[in-house]
């Protein structure tokens, strides 16, 4: 017999294994995946989860790629704690990463410290305007803002499209769909020579300890909380809903905006279609993994990223397709979220009565 | 370049064409939305559905059992959000986005070794009366049976919702689930039969990209139609008839960038793609700000999570 049961408490160090049985799960779920396409399965693990960070390039690499995984995330967390439900943060992305790549366009032949600050600048305010569209609609329209953060996704999406194949290509580009390469001091600078790891990795790092303050010292941070654990609370507390609901999503925005600068100054040096591996959402599951908490979200990027990572190595030692990532991804948020049940419930192994037998 | 009515008329079968898997997927998440299930997943259901088609195709060379199996991996891929949000009672958001992303994964793994094997071609019904009627030959003839499935599918599903009194208890599902238990109604089981149903026709739009509209496999195929899909719902506020306006001006605007260079018009392409998504949010802000319009139809309980105390 077995009994379930609604817990009266939650349990936080269930709240804090979860994420870690979702990992094993999905390694395990993973496996067996390989193993019905014909591979070994511990060999096709061990490309996907151990060789890319097996050197110092591979490390280097994995914090490329946690940098804007986790700088989105850590503003999502803002947005998904007041209930909030930011959807489109690869639109406010790529729209940071616009306006961000339209000024460095703009500053093309200018030299000095002050053109990167300027770059990043506007990059944040540009991914934070984009945030404030389903932000202002929910707010006084009432409208879905899952549905129009959404939408906007694909509106960035293309509007990137038009202007690195129209206005902005590159004049001496032989009509390749890209803006020609950012001037020296547009571009972030790199840490160590030979790695691709840059200077954006700081900005996360603040990002992640100023979040840190807002949310856990300040009264904004409360104000925040509390409105995600009840409304009518937050309600009867005299909190201003509709002021919160804009400043989270500028918050998730111009954390999303910066990381889509960072991408264009940094690894990539200039505008093309594909400035993102759709970051914005797989930033969503980094939020859930990291329990929207800034130290839970750093370890939940670097294991996201290792999904990046792993699906590049696997298309070359085992030939399969680089979205092999996106499996391990959703394999994770499916695990992590069903794992949550024994959050909120008991399971009980009872032994059978014995009227029953 | 002449403007004759038969080349018209191969414009609009065009366009129905086109508006195949959009019909198709948005009728089903109508469903699975009515019930009160917002399932996100529509673009991973349809990508499994197109390589699961394309690939019976190949391996069992019957384009019946290429179809059905396409309907029946939607239901099985649906079955793991139907069992996460309704038995483990998760996210609906997060969990309709897993699975997309779930899905694209899973596709592009299984079609690895189906890329660059050509289709089979699929029986086209009434053929010959399309080449000898004009204007209206090209407009009605010569469809697969897919399509003219789609065509009905709106009109079964208004008469599924209004007038049949499973409809009504979806509806009341969706709009209340506390009341529809009380009134003695299994509001998880019907639930759980909306997600599946809607998981099969987001499969069998996917296999009529794969089989039908471009018949081979290429990854990520579906190309952003599961959200226009999901878009399209919102667009038509949750009726079904408008939903097949709403795919024929969606895949309008599909047809029409393909046509505009030749018609010689000078409007950025990326703007007409823009149009549909641009669309869905004037609708959705002209909707809600007018509460009256909004409980219309749309099923009140949307993405809420149902518990029922044992």
């Amino acid at each position: 017999m077995i009994k379930i049961e609604k817990r009266n408490d939650v349990s936080r160090s269930i709240y804090l294994l979860t994420p870690v049985l979702a990992i094993f799960l999905t390694l395990f779920g993973g496996g067996i995946i390989f193993y019905i396409l014909g591979f070994n399965p511990i060999e096709a693990l061990k490309f996907f989860f151990i060789t890319p960070i097996s050197d110092l390039y591979g490390l280097s690499e994995l914090l490329v790629k946690a940098t804007p995984l986790c700088l989105i995330a850590i503003g999502l967390s803002f947005c998904f704690k007041s209930n909030n439900w930011n959807i489109g943060a690869e639109g406010q992305l790529i729209f940071g990463g616009i306006v961000g790549g339209g000024v460095a366009l703009l500053l093309y032949n200018h030299n000095g410290f002050y053109v990167l600050p300027i770059i990043i600048l506007s990059g944040a305010i540009g991914g934070m305007i984009f945030a404030i569209i389903p932000a202002i609609l929910k707010t006084f329209f009432n409208t879905n803002e899952i549905l129009v953060s959404l939408m906007l996704v694909y509106v960035a999406k293309l509007l990137l499209d038009y202007l690195v194949v129209g206005p902005w290509s590159n004049p001496e580009g032989f009509n390749f769909p890209e803006t020609r390469q950012f001037s020296e001091s547009a571009r972030m600078p790199i840490l160590f020579d030979g790695l691709r790891i840059h200077s954006g990795i700081f900005i996360t790092l603040i990002t992640v300890f100023l979040s840190w303050l807002i949310l856990y010292k300040t009264y904004l941070g409360f104000q925040i909380k509390v409105s995600g654990l009840s409304l009518k609370t937050a309600k009867y507390a005299g909190y201003k809903g509709k002021t919160m609901i804009i400043i989270v999503f500028m918050i998730s925005g111009a954390c999303a905006g910066l990381a889509g600068v960072g991408e264009i100054t940094g690894p990539i040096g200039q505008l093309h279609r594909n400035i993102s591996p759709d970051y914005g959402f797989t930033a969503i599951i980094v939020a859930f993994l990291g329990r929207l908490n800034p130290v839970g979200i750093i370890f939940a990027s670097l294991i996201v990223a290792l999904t990046y990572l792993g699906a590049e190595t696997a298309q070359i030692f085992l030939q399969v397709p680089k979205y092999t990532g996106q499996v391990f991804q959703g394999m994770i948020l499916f695990f992590l979220l069903g794992s949550d049940y024994l959050l909120f419930f008991k399971i009980k192994f009872l032994g059978l009565k014995k009227n029953e037998l | 370049m002449s403007f004759d009515l038969n080349f018209i008329g191969i414009l609009i079968g065009a366009i129905m064409a086109s508006s195949v898997p959009l019909i198709l997927a948005a009728s089903g998440e109508l469903i699975t939305e009515r019930s009160g299930v917002l399932n996100l997943g529509v673009e991973g259901m349809m990508i499994i559905g197109a390589i699961s088609g394309f690939a019976l195709m190949v391996v069992t060379d019957n384009l019946f059992f290429a179809v059905i199996g396409s309907m029946f991996s939607g239901l099985i891929i649906s079955l793991i959000f139907g069992f996460l949000t309704q038995t483990l009672l998760t996210n609906h958001v997060a969990t309709g986005l897993a699975l997309t992303i779930f899905g694209i994964g899973m596709s592009a793994m299984i079609g690895k070794n189906f890329v660059g094997i050509p289709g089979k071609e699929f029986p086209l019904l009434f053929v010959n009366l399309k080449e000898s009627i004009p204007f209206l030959g090209p407009i009605f003839f010569g469809h697969s049976i897919i399509l003219y499935f789609a065509f009905g599918l709106p009109f079964l599903t208004n008469y599924f919702l209004k007038k049949t009194k499973t409809g009504l208890v979806v509806r009341a599902v969706g709009d209340s689930p506390t009341s529809a238990s009380n009134q003695g109604i299994n509001v998880t089981l019907v639930r759980y039969s909306c997600i599946l149903y809607g998981g099969a026709m987001c499969g069998l739009a996917g296999a009529y990209l794969s089989l039908i509209y471009t018949p081979q496999w290429i990854e990520n195929m579906t190309g952003g139609r599961g959200w226009i899909a999901l878009a399209l719902v919102v667009f038509a506020t949750w009726s079904p008839i408008k939903v097949l306006i709403g795919a024929l001006i969606f895949g309008g605007i599909t047809i029409l960038q393909l046509h505009m260079q030749a018609v010689g018009l000078r409007i950025p392409v990326q703007l007409l793609s823009a149009l549909p998504y641009i669309m869905t949010i004037i609708v959705l802000v002209v909707i809600s700000r007018d509460s009256r319009k909004i409980k219309l139809n749309t099923p009140t309980s949307l993405g809420q999570i149902f518990y029922k105390e044992k």
